[in-house]
């Protein structure tokens, strides 16, 4: 494998090698926790800093890791981060904490996580791990973002709590909410057409068939 | 340094990470702890401002405003369940641990079911005083189990203490969608104005008549039952058997109807003339 450059990795899985889009991990947090901007916002943030921080550490002490517990080592270390994440959200934002209940320490199980630590950290160096966390992260968050934007947008009319399309359950209000956008097979669609169009401006994500 | 692969290093590396991630974990449990503790106690004030109504909208408050609110509207009075009598405040004791402790707590009897096998003996109740010095509200702790996990939340009884008022729930780990719902304000605004007894009828365990119904609740008991939450049956079951014997002289009812005679309000809800 050729040399990656500090670019390359920051920025290709948020549209070349994105981990929802291409890889199709990470799907079931996405679903969960995408009925709000706000959530998703902070729901990025956790995983771009769990995603950068363990791949560090697992590249960090790559050369020490005894092939036979290579998959725990990297367990541990995203479990604790993840911890140590969910603590810090806990005393510094009790509410959206308490929205995202249990999918911070789901995080822990988040393919995208593990999946970056044993394939890139353990061949390569710290820095480079750190930002290839992040750059996944970011692809992550992109779809999240995009996901949870047309989810409460359409859904309750609203954008980080926001009113932008008034209800028609105010006395002035016009827009008749969508229900099924608030439900996860909303997500679904909308994973299914921001992959559609990914690749159709990248034909060369196409499978063949 | 053994090799890389060797037994040796195995359990060397085990061991050091093991260390060091679980002195990472307990540095943040145990540095973040304060600042969490006082978000669960705002969150516990907010609810009870929300239960018995203060604010237009509780979840809109800045936490400073929610201390000023609590400090300022709401009095804390420590009771004996089982007399109702109001007892010395210890700011130390905390409810959820007595109810766990052999020494500080006795069996939940009765014909009403909450799903937890022991119950504190003292327990804090709030009040909130209108201008005149008179029960504007009173907010009770109430929980009960529910599918997955307890319920914790309040409920609020208007001047009359056959009203409610408000009835939220802060703490429970039930479905997100399903039982959930319990946080939903459409759902929880049903509870406004549901008598507790038999209109009429002294305060007494054969005269409970709130709950939750199974549909749409019939005309007769449209004035006491709020519609269950559709795919969470159990958890409206829990909800339903909580308040019962919260309300029941099991639980507060020594307290209502002493606060009752106190404050001039007659057990069988007609004024004193």
């Amino acid at each position: 494998m050729a040399k990656q450059t500090v670019k390359e990795v920051l920025l290709k899985p948020i549209f070349d090698n994105n981990p929802i889009g291409l890889q199709i991990l990470g799907i079931c947090s996405a679903l969960a926790v995408t009925t709000q901007l706000s959530t998703s916002l902070v729901m990025s943030v956790a995983v771009i800093a769990v995603t950068a921080c363990s791949s560090a550490a697992v590249s960090a002490i790559r050369h020490r890791i005894p092939s036979s517990i290579r998959i725990i080592v990297q367990m541990v270390i995203i479990a604790s981060l993840v911890i140590v994440v969910d603590q810090i959200l806990k005393a510094y934002l009790f509410d959206i904490s308490k929205r995202l209940s249990v999918f911070v320490g789901l995080i822990i199980t988040n393919c995208i996580v593990m999946g970056r630590a044993e394939g890139f950290a353990m061949k390569n160096d710290p820095k480079m791990s750190f930002l290839d966390g992040i750059g996944n992260g970011l692809g992550y968050s992109f779809i999240l973002i995009v996901v949870a934007f047309f989810r409460e947008l359409f859904g309750s009319g609203k954008l980080l709590g926001y009113t932008i399309l008034n209800p028609v359950t105010n006395p002035d209000g016009w827009y008749n909410p969508n229900g099924l956008m608030l439900l996860s097979p909303s997500a679904f669609f909308i994973i299914g057409i921001i992959i559609w169009v990914i690749r159709t401006f990248k034909p060369e994500q196409i499978e063949e068939a | 340094m053994p090799p890389k692969d060797s037994i040796a290093n195995t359990f060397l590396v085990s061991i050091v990470l093991c260390v060091v991630c679980s002195l990472l974990v307990s540095g943040a449990a145990v540095s973040l702890k304060p600042l969490q503790e006082r978000n669960k106690l705002l969150d516990r004030q907010r609810n009870i401002i929300e239960a018995a109504g203060l604010a237009e909208d509780s979840k809109a408050l800045s936490g400073k405003e929610v201390e000023e609110l609590f400090a300022s509207r709401v009095e804390t009075k420590m009771i004996d369940l089982s007399t109702g009598e109001y007892l010395e405040d210890d700011p130390a004791y905390d409810a959820r641990k007595a109810a766990k402790d052999v020494k500080q707590n006795t069996p939940v009897q009765g014909e009403f079911d909450i799903g937890i096998a022991n119950r504190e003996q003292k327990t804090r109740v709030y009040l909130v005083r209108d201008s005149s010095g008179g029960i504007e509200k009173v907010v009770l702790p109430v929980y009960g189990m529910g599918l997955w996990s307890t319920l914790y939340g309040y409920v609020a009884l208007d001047s009359d203490l056959r009203t409610i008022t408000g009835l939220t729930y802060y703490e429970h780990a039930e479905t997100p969608g399903l039982g959930g719902e319990v946080e939903n304000p459409s759902w929880k605004s049903k509870w406004v104005g549901k008598q507790v007894w038999t209109e009429g009828a002294p305060r007494a365990d054969d005269n409970l008549r709130v709950g939750v119904a199974k549909g749409a609740p019939s005309p007769e008991n449209a004035e006491y039952m709020v519609d269950g939450l559709s795919g969470a049956t159990i958890t409206s079951r829990g909800v339903d058997s909580m308040l019962k014997y919260w309300f029941s002289n099991q639980g507060f009812g020594p307290y209502l109807k002493q606060l009752a005679s106190q404050e001039g309000a007659a057990d069988d809800g007609k004024t004193n003339s």
